[in-house]
């Protein structure tokens, strides 16, 4: 054990710029992996608190009785997906209005006749705040003859939805491309500490050394390289995610276990790269 | 121990390196391989240690069958040779004795029982002093002492030398060769390929000599022929 070691240091020393090279391409291959998960991250903690908003709305027709509009709410109430039901009479919304939008308070205070209309607030249970229930919920509350519109941030969510996912999968492709480059830099550092080491290989096999044992500190080295580029990976994500979050908007960052996920792939990355490269050129020593 | 039965080699251009080679050396013997260069020499110890596969015919090797056999079985089968070249090849970054440890390590020796080891067989080769000398410190004698001694340090039953004095000078070379004697004193079969003639004939072991990869002549048999 101490003598792979021995021998995956030994060849960090021998070649240090390549070394250096594939630690930094697998850094940067992590950090862009890493830095669009950051943003898929938040959007996605954004988009949990705007579900949480999912609200909606039915506008009543101006003069639906107060009694009506109640037991419009009670029934709404008893459906299987609603959590709550608010009703907001016209003076309440004019209220509402005043308060809010301040910048209009003076055209606010020179209405003769409240031009908004009541309605009812609908909110639905976590498991329903998918576009599907919403769409449903909205399609039975048309059945109200008083109803004169409905609405609910439909296309929005939907738009949230796909930029997150167009996020991760631009990611995942620079990424990807990223991760390519640094598995051919690993694999031609590999390539040459095999030549470089070619007799000292000979000579082990000619007393008896298996390939595996060969190998290992092939495998060693790879490893240790992938580990080093996505520990560094996860400090530049964390000094972009603190730049973002002292000038810009509060974000947040990985979880432990994101972190660790992201440094393992490192290491795994090394190890492929690695255990190709060495496979391929051990046989030509 | 090695036993080649109809033993034929072609390269891949067509050129047929040895020719129905049929030998048996037994546990303990001495067996001068000789023959001008290209004549199948190293071929024939290609053939023992793995590094090669016979295009048909049977091989031997101490219970391993090396006409068909996988790199790991090669590197079981190596543990249990030695094997020395022209050029040494020793580790030049590597002091005497580290080259003779090297093989230990990498054949997952444990650790206490490699400097005891690494002791004996420099002691052995007369190179004890110089164990921590490096190659480039050595000469040429001493530094084929030092591959000998890494080749014996796995306690090998054969010894397999591929013109093991071809790169020393005369004195140097009949110290070598005296050692080697010792060795196979000691019970190691040695299987030695060498074009230096003067060698061969000042001892009486059995000589097997190769011509374009036939064998043409097998002191032992011909001997027991009467020719």
């Amino acid at each position: 054990m101490r003598l792979i070691f021995r021998e995956a240091f030994l060849s960090f020393t021998r070649t240090p710029t390549l070394s250096v090279l594939s630690i930094v391409t697998i850094a940067f291959a992590l950090f862009v992996v890493g830095l669009f998960g950051l943003v898929a991250v938040n959007l996605k903690e954004a988009l949990a608190g705007i579900e949480e908003r999912v609200e909606i709305v039915m506008y009543l027709q101006r003069g639906t009785p107060r009694a009506a509009a109640v037991a419009a709410r009670a029934d709404i109430r008893s459906f299987p997906e609603i959590e709550s039901v608010g009703y907001v009479t016209e003076d309440d919304a004019l209220q509402r209005a005043r308060s809010e939008l301040v910048e209009f308070q003076d055209a606010f205070g020179e209405l003769v006749t409240n031009p908004l209309p009541a309605s009812l607030e609908i909110k639905l249970k976590p498991g329903f705040r998918d576009e599907a229930s919403v769409a449903a919920v909205a399609r039975r509350l048309e059945g109200f003859r008083f109803a004169e519109d409905i609405r609910f941030g439909r296309d929005w969510i939907a738009k949230l939805d796909r930029l997150r996912d167009v996020t991760a999968a631009i990611g995942l492709f620079i990424g990807a491309a990223f991760a390519l480059a640094s598995v051919i830099i690993i694999g031609t550092t590999i390539r040459m500490s095999v030549i470089q080491r070619a007799d000292e290989i000979g000579i082990m096999r000619l007393v008896g050394a298996t390939d595996g044992f060969i190998r290992r500190p092939f495998l060693l080295e790879g490893a240790i390289k992938g580990a080093l580029g996505g520990i560094a990976a996860v400090g530049l994500n964390f000094a972009a995610f603190q730049a973002v979050n002292r000038t810009l908007l509060e974000a947040s960052f990985f979880t432990n276990q994101q972190a660790t996920t992201i440094i393992l792939f490192g290491t795994v990355l090394g190890l492929l790269a690695s255990a190709f490269s060495v496979r391929k050129h051990l046989g030509k020593v | 121990m090695i036993k080649f039965t109809g033993v034929f080699k072609a390269y891949p251009k067509g050129v047929l390196a040895l020719k129905d080679v049929t030998f048996h050396l037994r546990k303990g013997e001495f067996i001068f391989l000789t023959g001008h260069s290209g004549a199948g020499k190293s071929t024939v110890l290609r053939l023992i240690y793995g590094e090669q596969q016979p295009t048909s015919g049977d091989i031997r090797v101490s219970g391993f069958n090396t006409t068909n056999i996988s790199t790991r079985e090669t590197a079981k089968l190596r543990r249990r040779l030695g094997i020395v070249f022209q050029d040494f090849r020793l580790l030049t970054d590597r002091t005497t004795e580290e080259n003779v440890a090297f093989a230990l390590e990498v054949t997952g020796t444990r650790r206490s029982v490699i400097a005891p080891k690494v002791m004996r067989v420099l002691t052995q080769v007369g190179l004890a002093v110089k164990a921590r000398s490096y190659p480039r410190e050595l000469s040429g004698g001493e530094q084929q002492r030092v591959a000998i001694a890494r080749a014996l340090v796995n306690d090998p039953f054969v010894l397999i030398a591929d013109e093991p004095t071809g790169n020393l000078d005369e004195r140097a070379a009949r110290g070598v060769f005296r050692l080697l004697r010792d060795i196979n004193a000691n019970g190691t079969a040695i299987i030695l390929a060498t074009h230096n003639l003067d060698l061969v004939r000042s001892t009486d072991y059995r000589t097997i000599e190769l011509q374009e990869g036939a064998i043409v002549y097998d002191s032992e048999i011909d001997a027991r022929d009467g020719t």
